[in-house]
């Protein structure tokens, strides 16, 4: 099982953890406006390796935190 | 050796020209149905499917194969009904058995908000000709005698939407099926070719770049699953997918015989029962976006829990496999299909839990799409540029997912 640590509650199992998702990141080759905004409305980044996500202490302190993680091996990165 | 096997004996592999009418990258079931219904219904077989592995490797043969069209807005209705009904027809058309057999779907429902949503389901369906009708828990007794109507105490059944016309199918016959009639008409398959990369000319796909050189192509179709968002991003098309895994397992022999596909949208989990007479059973994808194929023992356990409640003969049972795929789940969980932004490259994606009953319908559609340079009207809902004008199909309540 993945453990993630908590800033506030410490290393405490996946389960009791919601995923946020990615945090959306627009590719500075777009520069429309509009384009801009579809993209960061429905697009992913979808990143195969390490990225950036908010995850939700759902069974804790029931708050926001940003987590790294390796989407290839599903590990999470500690810093 | 069985009689289908002896069936393949006779074809051609063959090897890579450096130039096809259209390429298929994939060789799972949509891109093998894509090829197929080219060469018989369009009489296109200047074409090649290339495939990094063999065919069928990936979420073709992964897949819980349960074929259904109850769904929740009535462009996936249609969409759907029609792809059920060329599975009845595939081995007629094909002429390969593809072990196809009607069980028919119970969908439970435990709460009144449960029951409103598949009596809802349930008058949908029947506006777009699709049968689906209310069963009470007696109905749903006789037809599965197995199951605890009070779910161990905790899930008890209220009623269910039981959705005549579902079916299975052995899910990497069908790919053999589309293959083989598709290889008999001159389709070259390419297995062992992982395509690294795309030829392009200015905005224009012109081709792709394999292990073992390029190949040309006037239009190059994109079946990819798992790796699609990056196999995309070589003809700068970005996509609204994620990656998740989806995890499912079957148990040893269970000798007397299940007969419906039983599921659950508020446990998410499904059980049927294979061919070996092997109890299938899946659930939902894993909560974290990941490219990830490894197995858990923490699906196991709650996946194992949750269907023991409802069915508890369950519990006596041995798990013989496990094993994960990767879904491509998009934003608003329909599938996306037809042209993109670069010229020449066509996308089939987005196929999330749902992609094995689309198989004949997608290729159908998507051979129709390249061959006539046109989005065939069953797919123009779910095409890419439907989240540009604001259309998105949502109907994340018919995946089985949450």
């Amino acid at each position: 099982m993945l453990w993630v640590t908590c800033p506030r509650c410490g290393h405490r199992p996946i389960d009791e953890f919601k995923f946020g998702g990615e945090i959306p990141d627009v590719p500075a080759s777009i520069t429309d406006d509009a384009a801009r905004d579809l993209d960061r409305v429905w697009m992913f980044n979808n990143v195969d390796g390490v990225t950036t996500e908010r995850w939700f202490h759902e069974g804790g302190c029931r708050r926001w935190m940003t987590l790294k993680r390796d989407t290839h091996l599903d590990r999470v990165i500690e810093d | 050796m069985n009689e289908f096997v002896e069936t393949l004996l006779d074809l051609h592999w063959h090897e890579p020209k450096s130039s096809y009418d259209v390429v298929i990258v994939g060789g799972g079931g949509h891109g093998l149905a894509t090829a197929y219904y080219l060469a018989t219904r369009h009489g296109i077989t200047n074409v090649a499917v290339v495939e990094a592995n063999y065919i069928g490797s990936g979420n073709s043969g992964r897949n819980t194969t349960i074929i259904r069209a109850n769904y929740g807005i009535p462009e996936s209705i249609r969409f759907y009904q029609h792809s059920m009904d060329l599975y009845k027809t595939l081995e007629d058309d094909t002429g390969c058995w593809i072990m196809h057999n009607t069980k028919g779907l119970i969908w439970l429902a435990h709460t009144e908000s449960a029951m409103r949503s598949e009596r809802a389901r349930c008058q949908l369906n029947t506006a777009m000709g699709t049968e689906t009708i209310m069963v009470d828990p007696a109905e749903i007794k006789q037809l599965c005698p197995q199951i605890d109507l009070t779910g161990s105490g905790r899930y008890p059944v209220l009623g269910a939407s039981h959705h005549v016309g579902a079916s299975t199918a052995r899910h990497d016959r069908v790919v053999w099926a589309y293959a083989q009639g598709a290889m008999r008409l001159g389709v070259h398959v390419l297995q062992n070719t992982p395509v690294t990369g795309l030829l392009m000319d200015g905005d224009r796909v012109t081709g792709v770049k394999t292990a073992t050189g390029n190949i040309s192509a006037g239009v190059v179709m994109s079946a990819v699953g798992g790796d699609v968002t990056q196999f995309a991003a070589h003809a700068g098309v970005r996509l609204p997918i994620r990656t998740h895994p989806l995890q499912a397992f079957v148990t040893n022999g269970y000798a007397q015989g299940f007969g419906p596909i039983i599921s659950d949208t508020e446990l998410l989990s499904y059980v049927s029962q294979t061919a070996r007479g092997q109890m299938l059973i899946g659930a939902e994808y894993d909560r974290q976006q990941s490219f990830s194929r490894q197995s858990s023992f923490d699906f196991l356990q709650s996946c194992a829990t949750k269907v023991s409640y409802l069915l508890p003969f369950l519990k006596n049972l041995r798990i013989m496999r496990q094993w994960t795929g990767r879904c491509d789940v998009s934003s608003d969980f329909s599938p996306v299909m037809g042209f993109t932004p670069a010229p020449g490259f066509v996308i089939t994606t987005g196929w999330g839990t749902w992609g094995f009953k689309a198989i004949p319908a997608g290729g159908e559609a998507m051979a129709e799409l390249i061959a006539t340079d046109t989005t065939p009207e069953i797919i123009e809902p779910f095409s890419l540029n439907r989240f540009a004008t604001d259309h998105s199909m949502a109907d994340q309540g018919s995946t089985g997912t949450r």
